[in-house]
């Protein structure tokens, strides 16, 4: 009969071997990816080194803010609160937002005057995700959900959200929303309004993607298009494009450029 | 030891209680489910990789189709078929496989049901079939 010690000896060294085992196992059930080779981009791929966008407020009307947000909300399914099932209060606190209106004073709370331009005051401002270079909620997010592509856009891969919402807590723009419940409880009888663009599930947080779906198949952000020429697209990493010409040419103004975070979309006031 | 029998007869009474799916069940599994070729994917003759492969990858096919799309922007995936054949396919669950397989509930939930796994996919992918609003 052994004494205790060996007994201990040898049950350690079992268990030590054990967990190397299974986390063999776990090494080989990670993620699954397709060699480079066998995947490529499709021929009209939109390419760029940073993409930007300059909204002239010159040119917006409140029917293209409508237009704007209304087909932005179509495209991406993204989900109506007040179609929610939950008290009328909740709703009024409740909003999930890619695009929206937003008054001067709270698109740019650093610059609002007390004596305000009239024009300024008037005027209906487009805020989205600035698609900022340096990104703070890239930096916020533990799973590498929320990354930055080398043309600049900050996008979610949705598949990897744990819900967490630090990259809300992180964003300065306000411009992540988070699914407190089922988002297809939002769309009109739980019917995606876009069948090719997929919902979210609940507990994930989504924001503009720049349209990045369109981009790949070489089409323009569905906001630009129906803007009347309000919205500039292009690539601002490029000297010789329209929307340097653009940017060259008039005045603009970011928001919360002071916090360092180098946002993308620029404003023509 | 006076309670030898009650302790027997409760052991054989957990035992017969424990195995009894398998008394129930009349020691029969239940028919593998086949799933079901849409015409469209009968038409098709061959799928993105050979049948056997993708009865048994399917799964990690289609994670290494969402990394490549999300991730790395590509969107096309390229591949020989049977005959040496390059064919390239768009990276899509929705757009791609369910345009082939039209009958989701017969081709994929099937078979998830009788393994009993429970892939989310369809918590956010959209059936591009149904019509109706029960999604």
């Amino acid at each position: 009969m052994k004494n205790r010690r060996d007994f201990l000896k040898v049950a350690g060294a079992s268990a030590l071997g054990l967990s190397t085992l299974s986390a063999g196992n776990a090494f080989a059930i990670g993620e699954h990816f397709i060699p480079a080779d066998q995947t490529k981009k499709k021929d009209s791929v939109l390419e760029g080194t940073r993409w930007g966008m300059v909204i002239d407020t010159r040119k917006l009307t409140p029917e293209i803010v409508e237009d704007v947000t209304h087909i932005c909300r179509e495209k991406h399914n993204v989900p109506d609160c007040q179609l929610f099932e939950e008290p009328k209060k909740n709703k009024e606190h409740h909003e999930i937002k890619w695009i929206w209106e937003e008054h001067f004073h709270n698109a740019f709370p650093n610059m609002a005057a007390d004596f305000l331009a009239k024009k300024l005051e008037d005027t209906p401002f487009l805020v989205l995700c600035n698609q900022c270079e340096n990104p703070p909620c890239v930096r916020a997010c533990p799973t590498k959900a929320t990354f930055k592509r080398p043309d600049g856009i900050v996008l979610m891969d949705f598949h990897r959200c744990i819900g967490c919402r630090f990259c809300m807590a992180a964003c300065p723009y306000g411009s992540r929303s988070f699914n407190f419940q089922d988002p297809r409880n939002g769309l009109v009888d739980r019917k995606p309004t876009n069948p090719d663009f997929p919902t979210r599930m609940k507990g994930v947080v989504e924001k503009c993607n720049f349209c990045a779906e369109r981009l790949a198949v070489g089409e323009m952000p569905h906001c630009v298009e129906v803007s009347k020429g309000a919205i500039t697209f292009g690539d601002i990493g490029d000297e010789h494009s329209e929307i340097r010409l653009m940017l060259e040419e008039n005045y603009t103004i970011r928001r919360k450029v002071a916090l360092g975070t180098g946002p993308s979309v620029f404003y023509i006031v | 030891m006076n309670d030898k029998i009650k302790i027997i007869a409760g052991l054989a009474i957990f035992v017969l209680i424990f195995t009894c799916p398998f008394w129930i069940n009349g020691g029969k599994a239940k028919d593998v489910p086949k799933p079901v070729l849409s015409e469209k994917a009968l038409a098709a003759k061959t799928c993105v990789l050979p049948k056997d492969e993708m009865a048994k990858n399917h799964m990690q096919l289609l994670d290494g189709w969402r990394n490549s799309v999300v991730r790395n922007e590509q969107r096309v995936y390229i591949i020989k078929d049977a005959n040496g054949i390059e064919k390239e396919y768009d990276m899509s669950l929705s757009n791609t496989c369910l345009a082939c397989h039209t009958n989701k509930a017969e081709f994929c939930d099937k078979c998830h049901e009788y393994a009993s796994v429970n892939p989310y996919c369809w918590d956010c992918h959209v059936d591009p079939n149904v019509k109706e609003a029960s999604l």
